[in-house]
């Protein structure tokens, strides 16, 4: 070996290390950057007031994106989840009459219905998940506006309405909303077999299979969740607009889902969950999205940046596959 | 048949000192073929032997590192698959490279389709060739439907017959009879002798031997990416061609010493395979397997071996037959019942079927047992890093501790974790299936003792593999396999590579008699 080829090499590890490690905490870096230049440089930005505000409003997304990370993990997508947040609250206009825990259990199971489905076509039947869960994109909106038509859609239930203004200690209803949902999916991640089966599937669902593992009861069991979630966050957002909207309600929430789940570290391929990160990066371009409003930039503006960020998250990713 | 023409035809596709290297492998070295006109010359070798490569060099797709193509003749050098191609070396594939929602008519013009006085397609004199063509090979065929509406066979000779009608002078086949019924095989061979007579010289890839023997003239054998063999078929007893294909392995691993063996009618049976029949793949499979015996499963490629492991898992179930785990048949077929029911099986293919390379050592030894391990569907860290603790340290897993990926480990680490994985199941069957196939001396020799030790324990153990060596050293027993029947069973004083190597190109006993033609 001559040794002018030494220092390459080395330099060809470090950077690897280096992409690797900005790989699992390049979100967590960019969300401390972003808040240390609002101190700076955005006024009335830093105030527990707006964080309060800006954490609500990426609740949603937290909701929906935790159920995409663990579709992904299986090397899945699911695109039907803001169509399912659009029926969720199509469905508790549709169930007024009933009690509103029941009704909100009603929009739950039927968002796990919409799961089996999903889950069906792409376990049993075989359908890439692409286009399995396409199906539901399109069907989802429109089932909403039939439930909806000739209705008044706005929401008078004291209880489910609470979900969307209410607060204990301080703490907005959205918010305790949201943190349910995290810890159910960080408890499934971290202690559940399903979890772990998950993954294996994900990482080689051939040898998942000859391991044991129920492969298709697994899959279905991931799009049931990520459908839960949708509709749980479909709840959420009509509690806090205090109506049911089946055009707007979700709308683009699969994509604003799949890139909190990418650019929070989660690779695409499967095999890996990262729920702290997708919760980090929902929550980080929120405020993204806010401090350019805050310095009055256009929406177009603001979309573009939001393009860089996913393609600098999907660049670091790519050390998995050299790796 | 053309014997006079082949010694003093000059070749049509000569190779001369061929070598080819991939990153870490030396695919072929130093490898020499001859293909004349109107010879049928078999290209033979186990898996990893080189057979590909070379094709693929042959073929234009690899373009090799040291050596010289010539094509009658001449020195060529060939830019891409297409090169080749245009000179007229074509290639039938396993895979067929037809198009398959379109008719054969279209599939045999394809980009050379005959155009009326408007340019545009003539689609009646299309098909009117294409029928001429057809009938020419006598393949009965509609040319006007998709070939999916076509039987495999017929569409592989609508692929050979396109091959003529680019005036080939070598067409390579890859294993094209692997997929075909014995009536298709027939039709096949009709053309392949049609082409012999018209001079076409062929290269034909196949680990078939009764079919290598009535149709070769030549035969040409690679093993570990080296020619080992060339000549005439006919000079080439059965026995001799098996044995230069496995080769012998030189290196010394201890002999076993098996005094712990279950006399014969001390066996308890604890697996057993009643009449198996599986698709085309399996006939009849009976075997058992006792408590504390090895039994390995001997064969050529594609003979069945890995399809029975398969079967005793479930990952497939079989058309009829049963599997019967210590005495009781499993009640639903699933990899998870028959683990459930002690069951184990190492597959061939480490990465494909094996491990999950992204997850650590950990969740790759834990992933079969998390159902004992876990309680209403909450894990128990503690009691998976106690068995992996255990597992790890048992089997010498060389690792910087069970968080390390799995896919960073070497071969031979990564199969211990998975014999980890089978065995902290404490399974009551072991099937291995090629356990030691690319893993380094150390490790093989770990792998082979530790098999030793199972059966010592009371293990049954089926042992899959294509290693002579391997299956004489460590089996108590021996079945062989060949075109999914049992052929026969070798027993104590009878296990030796020898007797193995006849066992595994012995002449079927319908077949004897009409060896050629």
């Amino acid at each position: 070996m001559s040794s002018a080829t030494l220092p390459v090499r080395i330099s060809s590890i470090d950077r690897r290390v280096a992409l690797r490690w900005a790989r699992d905490n390049g979100v967590y870096v960019a969300l401390a950057v972003l808040l240390i230049y609002n101190i700076f440089f955005t006024p009335r930005f830093m105030t527990l007031e707006n964080l309060n505000v800006q954490l609500v409003l990426a609740t949603r997304v937290i909701v929906v994106a935790l159920g995409m990370a663990m579709v992904i993990g299986t090397a899945g997508i699911d695109l039907s989840v803001g169509a399912v947040m659009a029926l969720s609250g199509a469905l508790l206009v549709q169930f007024s009459g009933l009690p509103a825990v029941l009704a909100i259990v009603l929009a739950l199971l039927i968002g796990g219905l919409v799961g089996v489905l999903n889950g069906f076509l792409v376990g049993v039947v075989g359908i890439q998940p692409i286009v399995a869960t396409l199906a539901f994109l399109f069907a989802g909106r429109s089932l909403a506006q039939l439930l909806l038509v000739g209705r008044n859609p706005s929401i008078q239930d004291q209880t489910i309405l609470s979900i969307g203004s209410g607060k204990i200690f301080g703490i907005s209803g959205l918010v305790i909303a949201a943190a349910v949902a995290v810890s159910l999916v960080a408890l499934i991640m971290r202690r559940t077999t399903f979890g772990r089966q998950l993954l294996a599937v994900g990482d080689n669902a051939r040898a998942s299979f000859l391991s044991g593992v129920p492969v298709r009861r697994t899959l279905i069991g991931v799009y049931v969740l990520s459908g839960v979630l949708a509709a749980w966050a479909g709840v959420m957002d009509t509690a806090s607009i205090t109506s049911a909207n089946a055009l707007s309600s979700g709308l683009n929430y699969e994509l604003f889902a799949i890139t909190a789940v990418v650019v929070g570290g989660t690779p695409l391929s499967g095999g890996r969950v990262r729920v702290v990160g997708t919760v980090a990066a929902a929550i980080l371009m929120q405020l993204l999205s806010s401090t350019l409003i805050f310095h009055s930039a256009t929406d177009a503006i603001s979309q573009m940046v939001t393009a860089v960020v996913i393609v600098v998250a999907v660049y670091i990713q790519r050390v998995r596959s050299q790796a | 048949m053309s014997t006079t023409t082949v010694d003093t035809a000059s070749p049509v596709l000569e190779a001369r000192g061929i070598s080819k290297s991939f990153p870490g492998v030396k695919a072929l070295i130093d490898v020499d073929l001859k293909v004349r006109a109107g010879e049928v010359h078999a290209l033979i070798g186990e898996n990893g032997a080189g057979k590909s490569t070379l094709i693929k060099v042959l073929t234009g797709v690899y373009h090799h590192d040291a050596g010289e193509l010539l094509h009658k003749g001449k020195l060529v050098s060939f830019a891409g698959p297409r090169a080749a191609q245009n000179m007229g070396i074509s290639t039938i594939y396993q895979e067929l490279d037809l198009v398959p929602t379109q008719s054969a008519s279209r599939n045999l013009y394809l980009g050379r389709e005959p155009r009326n006085r408007l340019g545009l397609i003539d689609f009646a004199q299309m098909s009117r060739d294409a029928e001429a063509l057809l009938r020419d090979f006598q393949i009965h065929a509609d040319v006007d439907v998709p070939l999916t509406t076509l039987g495999l066979g017929t569409q592989q000779m609508i692929s050979v017959a396109r091959s003529v009608a680019l005036d080939a002078n070598v067409v390579i086949m890859d294993e094209p009879t692997s997929s075909l019924e014995p009536r298709e095989v027939e039709s096949l061979f009709r053309i392949i002798d049609r082409l012999r007579a018209d001079g076409v010289a062929i290269l034909y890839v196949s680990h078939r031997l009764d079919e290598l023997y009535r149709i070769c003239d030549t035969v040409t054998v690679l093993r570990d990416g080296r020619l080992v063999h060339n000549g005439p078929m006919a000079d080439l007893p059965r026995v001799e061609l098996v044995s230069t294909m496995l080769g012998r392995d030189l290196e010394s691993t201890p002999h076993r010493t098996r005094s712990a063996a279950p006399a014969a009618d001390e066996r308890e049976t604890m697996l057993e395979l009643r009449g198996v029949n599986w698709r085309n793949r399996l006939h009849d499979i009976s075997l058992t397997v006792s408590k504390g015996e090895v039994v390995g499963l001997g064969g050529l490629l594609g003979a069945g071996r890995t399809e029975v492991g398969m079967a005793v898992l479930g990952a497939e179930a079989p058309d009829s037959g049963t599997v019967m785990i210590d005495g009781s048949p499993i009640h639903r077929v699933s990899p998870g019942a028959a683990i459930e029911a002690g069951v184990a099986l190492l597959p061939e293919d480490r990465k494909l079927e094996g491990i999950f390379p992204h997850l650590s050592i950990r969740d790759n030894i834990a992933i079969a047992s998390l159902p004992r391990l876990s309680r209403l569907g909450l894990v128990s860290d503690k009691r998976i890093d106690e068995i992996v603790d255990t597992f790890m340290a048992r089997l010498h897993v060389r690792a910087t501790g069970p968080s390390q990926k799995v896919g960073t480990l070497s071969g031979g680490n990564q199969q211990k974790v998975l014999l980890a994985r089978w065995l902290c199941l404490n399974p009551k069957v072991l099937v291995l299936d090629e356990p030691t196939r690319g893993i380094d001396v150390g490790a093989k020799f770990e792998v082979r003792s530790t098999i030793d030790d199972l059966a010592k324990q009371g293990l049954a153990v089926l042992l899959i593999s294509s290693e002579t060596e391997e299956l004489v050293d460590q089996s108590d027993r021996i079945v062989v396999l060949k075109d999914g029947r049992v052929v026969s069973v070798l027993e104590a004083d009878r296990i030796s590579e020898d007797d193995l190597i006849e066992a595994i190109a012995a002449v079927p006993a319908e077949q004897a008699g009409d060896n050629r033609e």
